[in-house]
């Protein structure tokens, strides 16, 4: 459940987001999700990558500035109220949600949904106390 | 009208028989009191009976404002404390600020002088002096404030800013000169014609501005758009303030009331003296002042001087308006600004690096707008928006209090910021001045 992300820092110029999935492209590295948050100023990129250590140094290597940050991947069943159960799960324990993002493709079915909470070993506790799982291919 | 035409017009070998004569005292005044100028002049093994021509000036020891910030705050001080009726001070890169602490007669110089540049300007009486200098420690309102009222000019003090309230009683009370900013003057025009005021139709003569750099294009433009005629005035605190030097009608450089400050251009890297005409750093000696006089200061202001006769029929030296700093220097909105005094205040904030570039620009509204680019180092990179904002708040804090200036925070890329042989250049300054 525990997964790595891999965020970058870009500003909001043109054809910066081009270059950095040509690098990704070029270096054989698959998404498996991706969001941007922006401001007005800036943008970060985050990314869901199969192997997060060797991206963030193709990025490094390429000066960008990128980390790794714990997030939670979990698979959900494509179906309403499935996010609506996981959120007043967070609620009632008190697990705050920093962002969401959900994940490219589904699995058998499953929406897969990637959170960044602020507690984030209290957050995948109790997920796998309520049956939760990870997606199947991370 | 020439506010003292004895002193203005007078005769050249005269004003320096008299120059001479006050350089003299000043130079046995400053050796017999002041600590700090007689180890100087030991130093430089110059005694006070060595000057015996103005030439011999060349043989003193300059000073520089690095002097003035370790005698902070009295260490100049030439006159009893109990004789100083007023201090203005300036800010300085390490915040220590640097003093001009006035007696009564450096009060009533500063009313002459600054009555004759305001003259210079078409100012008399019956004039209304409309002053849009920030009054307090800033010598700028208080200096057009004291020579407006030795000329017996209607003055209105109403400082910076309040720029609708400025426009209603320019309109209201007839305002006939304006003393500001250019910069800002150029802001009141926008305001003016959201407003639906005509400067044409106002009473506006002249305008007397200064406390920044601009230039003739910046000059025509605001001719044309506040009606006016514009004029250049020259000050420092720590000479007096504004009343330096000012343009006259002939708008061919600004007088330098010499009898009080004498000037000389030097050599910024030797310290040799410059004939008039060639270009170099201007330094001036208060030759009358009583309370912090200084003796060649280094003003860090490059221009150069032309002797003669002017069409305004006073021959008072002229200076060129200025070319440029022999510094770092910028001057933000009026606020004096170092490089180096943003790089202490990044170093200071734990999660920034100092890799920085300042952009100043004006923008629309004629002010000058500033964008500070800070690169965003790995260590204080967040996968959190919140974060990177908290950050950027965080320096335009320090900035704001540290600098007494507003910059826009911009977070840039590592590395995104142009180096020239491996140098970051620091300063893009886009004014079209």
């Amino acid at each position: 459940m525990k997964t790595t992300q891999i965020s970058v820092f870009m500003e909001n110029k043109n054809g910066r987001l081009a270059e950095i999935t040509r690098l990704l492209a070029d270096n054989g590295i698959s998404l498996k999700a991706v969001t941007i948050a922006d401001t007005a100023d800036f943008g970060i990129l985050r990314l869901i990558v199969k192997d997060p250590d060797r991206t963030r140094d193709v990025l490094l290597d390429a000066g960008f500035t990128a980390r790794e940050t714990d997030v939670l991947a979990v698979a959900l069943e494509d179906t309403p109220g499935a996010l609506a159960d996981v959120m007043k799960l967070f609620e009632e324990n008190q697990v705050n949600i920093e962002y969401l993002y959900s994940i490219l493709a589904g699995n058998g079915g499953k929406a897969d949904i990637v959170f960044k909470v602020e507690d984030l070993e209290k957050g995948q506790a109790i997920l796998k106390e309520n049956g939760y799982t990870r997606p199947l291919d991370l | 009208m020439i506010w003292n035409a004895v002193r203005e017009s007078e005769d050249p070998e005269k004003r320096r028989s008299r120059q001479l004569a006050d350089l003299k005292d000043l130079v046995a005044k400053l050796y017999n009191r002041v600590d700090f100028y007689r180890k100087k002049m030991d130093a430089a093994g110059v005694k006070p009976s060595d000057i015996n021509t103005l030439e011999d000036i060349s043989k003193l020891p300059f000073t520089t404002k690095d002097d003035l910030r370790e005698t902070y705050p009295y260490g100049l001080l030439a006159a009893d404390e109990s004789d100083i009726v007023e201090i203005h001070t300036s800010s300085g890169t390490t915040g220590t600020p640097v003093v001009d602490a006035y007696t009564r007669n450096d009060m009533e110089i500063w009313s002459e002088v600054m009555a004759r540049c305001l003259m210079m300007a078409g100012a008399e009486k019956g004039d209304v002096v409309q002053n849009g200098y920030g009054y307090g420690m800033f010598t700028g309102g208080l200096g057009v404030h004291y020579g407006a009222h030795a000329i017996g000019c209607n003055t209105i003090p109403i400082g910076g800013g309040n720029t609708e309230r400025q426009l209603q009683l320019m309109r209201d009370f007839g305002s006939t000169i304006l003393t500001c900013t250019p910069s800002y003057s150029l802001y009141m025009a926008e305001v003016a014609k959201e407003m639906g005021i005509d400067f044409s139709e106002l009473k506006l003569k002249s305008g007397i501005f200064g406390a920044e750099p601009w230039s003739d294009n910046m000059r025509r433009e605001i001719e044309e758009k506040l009606s006016l005629k514009a004029y250049d005035i020259y000050g420092l605190t720590e000479i007096i303030g504004p009343g330096v030097s000012c343009e006259c009608e002939a708008q061919n450089g600004l007088h330098i009331n010499e009898d009080h400050f004498y000037p000389e251009i030097i050599n910024p890297e030797t310290g040799d003296v410059l004939p008039d005409g060639e270009k170099g750093e201007l330094v001036f000696t208060t030759l009358t002042k009583t309370g912090t006089p200084l003796l060649r200061y280094r003003t860090r202001d490059i221009t150069w001087l032309e002797r003669g006769e002017c069409s305004c029929g006073r021959n008072l030296v002229r200076m060129h308006r200025l070319l440029g700093r022999t510094d770092d220097m910028m001057i933000i909105r009026g606020v004096n600004v170092f490089p180096s005094q943003i790089e202490n205040i990044l170093m200071d904030i734990e999660e920034t690096q100092p890799h920085y570039q300042i952009v100043i620009d004006r923008g629309d509204k004629h002010l000058d707008d500033v964008e500070l680019r800070v690169e965003v180092e790995p260590k204080f990179f967040s996968d959190e928006t919140k974060e990177l904002e908290r950050i950027s708040r965080k320096i335009a804090e320090a900035m704001k209090n540290k600098l007494g200036v507003n910059l826009r925070i911009k977070l840039v890329e590592p590395k995104s910021i142009e180096r020239s042989m491996g140098k970051a250049k620091r300063v893009i300054d886009k004014r079209t001045l």
